[in-house]
Parts: structure tokens; sequence; C-alpha cells
């Protein structure tokens, strides 16, 4: 499907100015693709005339697609419950079901897992295909990877969306290799497609600078991972019901080639960020490890977690787990402080779904300000007790 | 250990700016960089060489341009490079670039580990190192914070959302790396000399061992639909007082009045 520009063009460089990647460019009065080009297909809307095409070329066959139906969520199981993520994931496969007429299932894999499902149902599922081995009692790629090609294979399911989590991410690639078919990574957008009554897939890229909607046209399922706490989860309708299908597992224990030797669970409630209503998070702008303890310390007051920047990481001042942004974890809390977070957009890329940010900075420019609901130009340390003092008081009220 | 370490080099996107009159990436001026994370995975290649010997060939799949980032891996001390650059392998997604990369890693024949970065800063992505790993039908093992090794077997700190996991695997299997595996370390200036010297060997698709079909766009199951720019929130209410405690008073009044707090 190679984006082409035909003799018609009458070099008004309108394609030239929307060009993302600078693809194009103005060559004796005519459009010249270069071979930078990635096929986005930006310039093929802003053509005023209509002379740049995409070419329909024939394309690596893929399965017979009629025969795929269903919108699929992978439930992934953490602590003995569903991930919040997944929950997040059955709110918005049900959309999608409903608008594709379909049906909306969850995939349950572990070992003796039965009494999740009514949490799946309450979240609005019609099915859940279940598979319980002893061998499946934790994640493994192989094994799980193997229980879900075979379940595709079997029940073909039109979409599959997984939680873009650690596992998610370990699980949905082998997934789509051995299918052959195409996974959206990281997404933040789900909807359809008006033209081809696909999933439209909608992620950022570069860094978060710019934002891709991606389809899959030709091969089933359609997959993707998607970002947690980007979508609400629904709140829980106990009286839905559903039918669980049950499929026994082929998995053997050599099949696992890696081996889980231990856990070292050191997340506290303070890091849990993914599922906190409210983060306070600090950047560089907090100069040392010792200043994060007003940051916690106003978190405790409000009862939310601790967020970093990825400078703040990088300078040791928080471990790994409290990242917020790109490279990071994504959080959509209520209310996001961001105390001396200048606001790049890989960091903005991690938390742009929070309800209200509040941003304290030094620096009245600083970009932050751009997407705060709310904020103090002022020395994060200076606001920060004065913060904790007036937010104890409200609180006590 | 005969290691192979799959790089890519990327626009510094950190350095990436949207123009805000034309709602474009400005790209002048973006240096092309080897990716953090491969350059992190390059680093524990040679840890790993440093300990146990054995050869460190470090690939890539690009436009003839990413020689400079090959180059930069062998300055850092890696033995051998291969780029991966022909024209048909253009607009190849996640699916087509790591049965590409795979089909070289074939060629090159003999190897204990395969390593790559966590993930590319310009895609983001982290599907290509798993789908290496399922083409060549190994073992994987993601998100490695720590690596030992021990005859063939491969222990590693896998990083998770709620702590770590230890896990432990058989070579031949493919591991992606975080940040926490090491400090890349500074190409040395003998490094650097026989960098620029190396003469860096291109394979092109008549090289490498590839159906057609599956290579380049024509084998990407997903395809752009569109890009734009993200949409920007709408700017707030901004208290700029002459001291903390009215900025703070009135940011609360206001919490307050809109029932936040």
């Amino acid at each position: 499907m190679a984006v082409k520009i035909m003799e018609e063009c009458i070099g008004c460089g309108s394609c030239e100015a929307v060009c993302p990647f600078g693809a194009i460019a103005m060559q004796s009065g005519k459009a010249l693709m270069s071979g930078i080009c990635t096929q986005c297909g930006a310039c093929i809307d802003a053509c005023p005339i209509g002379a740049i095409v995409r070419e329909q070329e024939q394309r690596f066959v893929g399965n017979d697609k009629d025969q795929y139906k269903d919108i699929w969520v992978y439930i992934e199981v953490s602590g003995g419950q569903p991930r919040k993520v997944s929950l997040e994931l059955l709110g918005e496969g049900r959309k999608l079901a409903d608008a594709m007429g379909q049906k909306l299932a969850g995939v349950l894999i572990g070992d003796s897992v039965e009494a999740l499902a009514k949490e799946v149902f309450a979240a609005g599922a019609d099915k859940v295909y279940m598979v319980e081995a002893s061998e499946l009692a934790c994640y493994s790629t192989d094994g799980y990877t193997a229980t879900i090609t075979d379940l595709i294979n079997k029940y073909k399911p039109s979409v599959m969306l997984l939680g873009a989590t650690n596992d998610g991410r370990d699980l949905g690639p082998r997934v789509a290799c051995r299918i052959g078919t195409g996974l959206t990574a990281d997404c933040t957008g789900l909807g359809i497609d008006e033209s081809t009554g696909l999933v439209a897939w909608t992620r950022p890229a570069f860094g978060g600078n710019i934002m891709a909607t991606i389809l899959c046209p030709e091969h089933r399922p359609q997959m993707g991972t998607i970002r947690p706490s980007v979508f609400k989860k629904p709140i829980p309708n106990y009286s839905l019901e559903g039918e669980i299908i049950r499929v026994n597992s082929k998995i053997k224990p050599e099949d696992i080639r890696t081996k889980l030797i231990k856990v070292i669970e050191t997340c506290t409630a303070s890091c849990n960020i993914e599922e906190a209503q409210i983060i306070v998070a600090g950047g560089r702008g907090m100069c040392k490890a010792d200043n994060f303890l007003l940051i916690e310390e106003l978190a405790g007051v409000l009862g939310g977690a601790v967020g970093a920047s990825r400078a703040a990481v990088d300078a040791g001042w928080k471990p790994v787990m409290h990242q917020v942004g790109q490279t990071g974890k994504t959080v959509g809390p209520q209310i996001y402080f961001a105390f001396g977070i200048s606001g790049a957009i890989q960091h903005l890329a991690g938390m742009s779904s929070s309800d209200i940010v509040i941003a304290v900075n030094k620096d009245a420019d600083a970009p932050i300000f751009k997407m705060a609901d709310y904020g103090i130009v002022g020395d994060a340390m200076e606001v920060l007790p004065i913060m904790i003092e007036e937010f104890r008081k409200v609180r006590e009220d | 250990m005969e290691i192979v370490v799959c790089v890519k080099q990327v626009p510094d996107t950190t350095e990436v700016k949207i123009d805000p009159a034309t709602n474009t990436l400005v790209r002048q001026g973006v240096p092309s960089i080897v990716n953090p994370f491969d350059k992190n995975a390059v680093e524990a290649a040679l840890q790993i060489k440093a300990k146990h010997g054995g050869k460190v060939t470090v690939i890539s799949m690009g436009p003839p341009q990413a020689k400079d980032a090959l180059k930069e891996c062998l300055a850092m001390g890696a033995d051998d490079a291969v780029l991966i650059s022909d024209r048909a392998f253009g607009g190849a997604d996640t699916l087509a670039t790591s049965y590409v990369l795979a089909a070289a890693i074939r060629k090159i024949g003999n190897f204990d580990i395969i390593l790559c970065g966590k993930q590319a800063i310009d895609g983001d992505t982290a599907q290509v190192g798993p789908e290496i790993a399922e083409h060549l039908g190994v073992a994987q093992v993601t998100y490695a914070a720590k690596i030992e090794t021990e005859g063939d077997v491969i222990r590693v700190e896998r990083e998770h959302e709620d702590g770590c996991e230890i896990i432990e695997v058989s070579v031949p299997a493919l591991i992606t790396v975080v940040k926490a595996i090491g400090e890349p370390r500074f190409p040395t200036v003998k490094g650097t000399m026989k960098a620029n010297r190396s003469q860096i060997p291109v394979w092109t698709v008549d090289d490498i061992q590839v159906d057609d079909q599956r290579i380049g766009l024509k084998g990407s199951p997903t395809q752009v639909r569109k890009i734009f720019t993200p949409p920007q929130r709408k700017h707030g209410v901004i208290f700029q007082k002459d001291t903390a405690r009215e900025a703070v008073t009135e940011l609360i009044n206001k919490l307050v009045e809109a029932k936040i707090v």
C-alpha cells in the first residue's frame, strides 16, 4: 500500500507542510516523495486535488477473515485478582463488541481461577474461556503463548486486547508472531474505522510527539496491547451472568523453558501508581533524594501514591517502579500533582489521562503548565510544606 | 558464549519538537543515536563476554547510515557487526522486521544469547525482541535488570510492575534488558580507531534466506492509517503570587470550590 504522488500534482505544497516526517520536497513545480516516507498517508487528506493516492498492491495473504468473530480480552491475574487494566479493557471491549454486533469474552488462564469468572462477567463479558492447570499457576511465556495460540486457532476471535503490562508485552508479540498477525503496542485509543469497520488502534509514537492510528486489515485476530489507566474500569454489575467454556490444557511441564525461582514483591502502597486515585510526583526540581520525603508526606496526607519523572529515577532518588512516562508507567489518577517536573513530552505521555493536573514549578514557561488544570509558579520546596499543612487542615475538617 | 545484540538507530526523540505553526515534527537538527536501551544490551553483552569469553556480534536493520550506530557499538568493544539493509525491507512493521533479523541471526549461525533493548524510543513497541525469539523458536526473558550466567544456565532478575522475578533459563535464549542492567561504557580511543577502520558487511535481501512475501511493507500485517499530533489539554488556572502561602491558599480554595478535595 505505497503512498504515491500522481502526475496531476499542481505543486501547491500542501502535502509538504503536513508531512510529519519531512519526506516530501518540491522539485520543478511538483511534489517529490523521498525514501524516508513511512506510508502514513497524512498527505493524502491534505492534497486539495486528490493527486496523492494509496496504491493497492497484493499483500501477504492472511487467514480467512470471515471465520473470525468476537472480541477477546486477556485477563491478567495478579495476586489472585484480575489486574485493573484487564477490567478496563472489558469495559472498552464491551463498546467494541456492541458496535460490531459481536460477543465479548474474557480469557482466563491459571490454576483454580474459576472464582474470578464472576468478576469478568460483572465487567461486561458474555463468555469466559477458561484453561486451568497446575503448570499454568504462574505466568510463563511458553505456557501462556501456547495456550492462547491454541484457543485462538480453535475459537477464532476477531479482536484480542491485552494490557500493556510487562507480562502483556511479553506475551502479545509472541502470540501475534506465532499466529502471523499484526499487533499494535501500547495503545491509548480504540475505535472503529468508519470506512473499513476495522478496529482503529491509536498509540503515541516518537516519544509521544505524534499519535498514529493503525489498522490490521487482512489478518486475524486484530491484536493490540493497551496501556493501563487510559480507560475507566466499569462499575461491576454482579447480576450479569455468562457462559464458561472450559478448555483442557495441553501444556506439559517440559514445554515451559523458563523457571520462575522467586517473586520479590517490593511494591508498597506508595508505588502502586497504576491503581492510585491520587499521585504526588516529583522531578528534577526536587534537587535531591531527601526532598522526596516531603512528596511522600503529602502523598500520605492525601492517601495517594508517589510518582517520579525519569530524571528523578535516573538520579537515583526513586526506584524505577515509581517512574511515570513513555518508558515508565502510564497513570490515570483523579488528581496528579507534579512538583519540579518540567513536563517533557515523554512524561506527559504517561500521565495525560489524569483527570486533574496540579503543577508546581519555578519556571513559569515550563511545558507542564500548558496541560495543568491548576498551577503554582514557585519553588516546590517552599510550596510543599505549606501544602502539607493546608491539606492536613482540609482533611481534618 | 556467542552473543548477538540487535540494535536500532533512532532519532533522539527527546530532541524532537513540534512546530506550533504547522503542527508537524521538526526533524532538522535531531541527531541519530543508538537506541539507549540497545546500548544497555551491548553493555550487558560485553560484561558476559568479560566473564565467560566468547564473541559479541552486533546487528542492525536499517538504511546505510545505520552503519554509524554499529560503529559506535564496535567502539564500545563489540567484535563484529553486520548491517542488514535493502529497500525491499522498507516499510516493515515489527513482524516483518523481526522476520528479517531472525533470518540474519540464522545466517550468523551459532548463538547462545541474543540481547535486545526492552524497546526502541521511536516506536516504543517492545515487540521485535520477543518476535525474533518466536521466529527462531528460542526461549525469552524480557525486562532483565540483571543477568548472571553459570554454565549453560542464565539467571535473570526480571523487572515487574510490583517488584521483580528471578527466572532461570538455559541457552539458547533471547533476553531484553532495561536500563538497570548497567550504564553503557564509553568507547575507548583504541576501540574508536578500530571501529573507524572496520568494514561493516551489508547483507541485502539476496544474502539471507527470506520469503519475499514476508518482508517490507508486503509482509507487514499492520498499516498506519493516519498520523496526527496529540490533542492539547486546555490551559488551566496559574497562580503567580508574591508568597507561596498565598498561592497555596488560593489553590486549595479553588479545589474545595470545585469539590475536588
